[in-house]
């Protein structure tokens, strides 16, 4: 059971959620939250220490709290938050460095829990339908958040065989989503018209954020080493996600996709990394039957749910509302039936 | 040669496999007794294929009944609220895929309908051995791969669909290439294909699906007109292996017909290469004609269904049996062979 509890990334949305739900829990006594800029929300009664986790000081907090359980949250997932590329790749890949080289130093260290994603698995056309946790990655990610992420679960290998001791937990999220939390596929749902793979319809999956959260806490507190995919039950095409989400879709030849995202990355509306967008031409299946049976967690959103949860959540402005459509078939059924249609 | 056993598909009766080769070339020097040997069993035509077929009735009405749907017969305007609402759940995205991106709804009421017409009138497709097929749980059907555009495959899934007394959905196995191409890919996940790999066919086979393969690939597509109805090589086996594994059944099936639809005269390699495709075909029609080139020549069809080769029987570890698994392939293989042999004779005309 843990009694210090260390976040990382704690500024950002999911990460301040999880030191407010991990304060709440009175087994824990402390719970020290860091991250390069201040927390804009409500961390609790969680510790702020402000440090980079990419360079050693990062150590000298973990000594000093005594820190048993360490919650790696840190690895951004666009360069809109990091404010840039190469800022981006230093927080996720030096900065998981610096901190499991300080974990590994800290004789305290227990268990560490890193969120890292099913990014790691890369998209492509000679994917299985489903990935479990042994696969190897059939088009290995070239670029951007899936390429950090490939190298943060390096070196969170690396770390766990070098302390045996230590529980490592790793969980492969799918795509967060849900009312509130910001990611490349909330932002890009948003987008007024939403450009999309012309003759591809990839299969995503979706995390509700409060599931995941869940899922990080289980590991925090629970004794469940290994690698489990995490992902809500179903899956939702990208055109059956435009058309719930009401958005235009724009089908734009995937040659073309450097140049209309790099449009879209100018006006900072979404990331379109050339990993994203392959991600978004084949999509990605992640099978969660370890999660079920190794991990006992059940998420209690469905895929559907989740980015229908987003779509209400962000009231985004549908074009042609559910309630709407249903109205006008019920006036054409009555209108050519006379009404006479009995249900 | 290994211990292979070539297991013949029977026809209708039972009999008829002991001596195969007799009545193969009987039917060939008389009608009647190839007849003889198709009729019988559950096809509700029998008898002389050509006239049978022209007259058989249209298949039945194309859907399952939808969740919602009222069984046949439906009045006109249940049809019209049903259209309807199939339009509302398409426009709000009220539908559920499965995880291989499976459409079932839409595949059932828009893509398989072009088929349907395809399969009855200009093919007149006439299956055998549907008995073969369960009603129910996974099973493999491997079969021969023909005819430049895999419209066999989409052929059988009709008659899996459409003629099998419990409307069994195939789910077919595809190259990557496939899923590669746009729209082709597509419409390739929406109807229920997947990749063809390991993971993806024990999947299915594990939830009880009934699964189409055609080993030969690209091979057996793009071979030139004069190795008709030579079966190319069977791949590595991989399709033995995921039955061993999930202990399915093997149901060979052999397709005639196919080939005759655009026979492959010569393959322009180089232009192939320049568009990244396997082959570049010539037939007598295409590309010269341009596009009247892509209608397919309406050969007279015939889908066989083998019987099942269990695979139950073996040991658990059985699919880490190379030799095992080859001799599985080559028995596959064999009795595919042998069957389109077998056909061939029995087949009266290419076109009637």
């Amino acid at each position: 059971m843990p009694r210090v509890v260390l976040v990382t990334g704690v500024s950002r949305y999911l990460g301040g959620r999880m030191a407010r739900i991990l304060t709440e829990d009175p087994r824990i006594s402390r719970v020290v939250g860091v991250d390069v800029v201040p927390p804009r929300m409500d961390i609790g009664g969680a510790e702020f220490v402000r440090a980079d986790i990419r360079n050693p000081i990062i150590s000298k907090v973990i000594n000093a709290a005594e820190v048993d359980t360490v919650v790696h949250m840190g690895v951004i997932a666009t360069p809109v938050q990091a404010g840039g590329r190469m800022s981006m790749k230093e927080i996720n890949v030096i900065g998981t460095m610096q901190l499991l080289a300080a974990c590994q130093k800290a004789e305290s260290v227990a268990k560490l829990v890193v969120k890292s994603s099913s990014s790691i698995y890369g998209a492509g056309p000679k994917d299985p339908a489903m990935f479990t946790e042994e696969m190897e990655p059939k088009h290995t990610p070239g670029s951007g958040w899936a390429k950090d992420s490939v190298e943060v679960e390096g070196y969170v290998r690396g770390f766990a065989r070098r302390r045996p001791d230590v529980d490592v937990t790793t969980l492969r999220f799918a795509n967060f989503l849900g009312p509130r939390v910001d990611t490349p596929m909330s932002s890009y749902f948003s987008l007024p018209v939403v450009p999309t793979p012309l003759g591809h319809d990839a299969r995503l999956q979706f995390i509700h954020e409060d599931d995941g959260l869940e899922a990080i806490r289980r590991a925090t507190v629970g004794d469940h080493p290994g690698m489990f995919n995490i992902a809500g039950d179903g899956i939702i095409s990208l055109s059956q996600a435009a058309r719930r989400a009401g958005r235009l879709t724009m089908p734009l030849p995937v040659s073309s996709a450097g140049l209309v995202g790099a449009m879209i990355r100018r006006f900072g509306l979404a990331d379109f990394s050339p990993e994203q967008v392959r991600f978004l031409t084949y999509g990605r299946g992640i099978d969660t039957t370890r999660m079920r049976e190794v991990f006992g967690f059940e998420p209690q959103h469905t895929t559907p749910e989740t980015f229908d949860s987003f779509v209400r959540g962000r009231r985004l402005n549908r074009l042609l509302p559910p309630e709407r459509v249903e109205a006008v078939e019920e006036q054409l059924v009555s209108l050519l039936t006379g009404g006479g249609v009995s249900q | 040669m290994t211990d292979a056993r070539v297991i013949p598909i029977k026809g209708k009766d039972p009999k008829s496999s002991a001596r195969k080769k007799p009545v193969a070339k009987k039917a060939a020097a008389s009608k009647g007794a190839s007849a003889g040997a198709r009729s019988g069993g559950s096809r509700r035509s029998g008898g002389s294929a050509a006239a049978a077929t022209a007259e058989e009735p249209e298949p039945r009405p194309a859907h399952e009944p939808l969740p919602g749907a009222e069984p046949e017969p439906v009045a006109w305007d249940r049809k019209v609220a049903n259209a309807l609402a199939f339009m509302r759940r398409r426009i709000t995205g009220d539908y559920e895929v499965d995880e291989f991106g499976y459409d079932r709804e839409l595949t059932d009421r828009v893509l398989n309908a072009p088929l349907r017409p395809i399969y009855s009138r200009w093919f007149r497709v006439e299956t055998r051995g549907l008995e073969n097929i369960p009603d129910e749980g996974g099973a493999l059907v491997v079969a021969n791969h023909s005819g430049t555009i895999a419209l066999d495959s989409l052929m059988t899934s009709v008659a899996l669909l459409d003629h099998h007394p419990a409307r069994r959905q195939l789910r077919m196995l595809g190259a990557n290439l496939v899923f590669k191409t746009p729209v082709v890919g597509d419409f390739a996940r929406k109807s229920g294909s997947t990749l063809a790999c390991g993971p993806d066919a024990e999947r299915l086979l594990n939830k009880g699906e009934l699964v189409g393969v055609w080993p030969e690939g690209f091979k057996g597509v793009g071979k030139p007109f004069s190795e008709r109805y030579k079966l190319q090589r069977f791949g590595r086996g991989g399709f033995v292996s995921a039955a061993l594994r999930t202990k399915s059944p093997i149901i060979p099936c052999a397709i005639v017909g196919a080939e005759e639809t655009y026979p492959i005269l010569a393959n322009a390699k180089t232009l192939a290469r320049m568009m990244g495709l396997p082959y570049f075909p010539i037939t007598p029609t295409f590309p010269m004609l341009g596009p009247l080139g892509l209608v397919p020549l309406p050969s007279k069809w015939i889908i066989e269904f083998g019987e099942p080769i269990y695979t139950d029987g073996y040991p658990d570890d059985a699919a880490d049996d190379p030799m095992l698994v080859f001799n599985l392939t080559d028995q596959v293989r064999e009795t595919i062979q042998q069957t389109l042999y077998k056909l061939l004779v029995q087949r009266r005309s290419v076109f009637l």
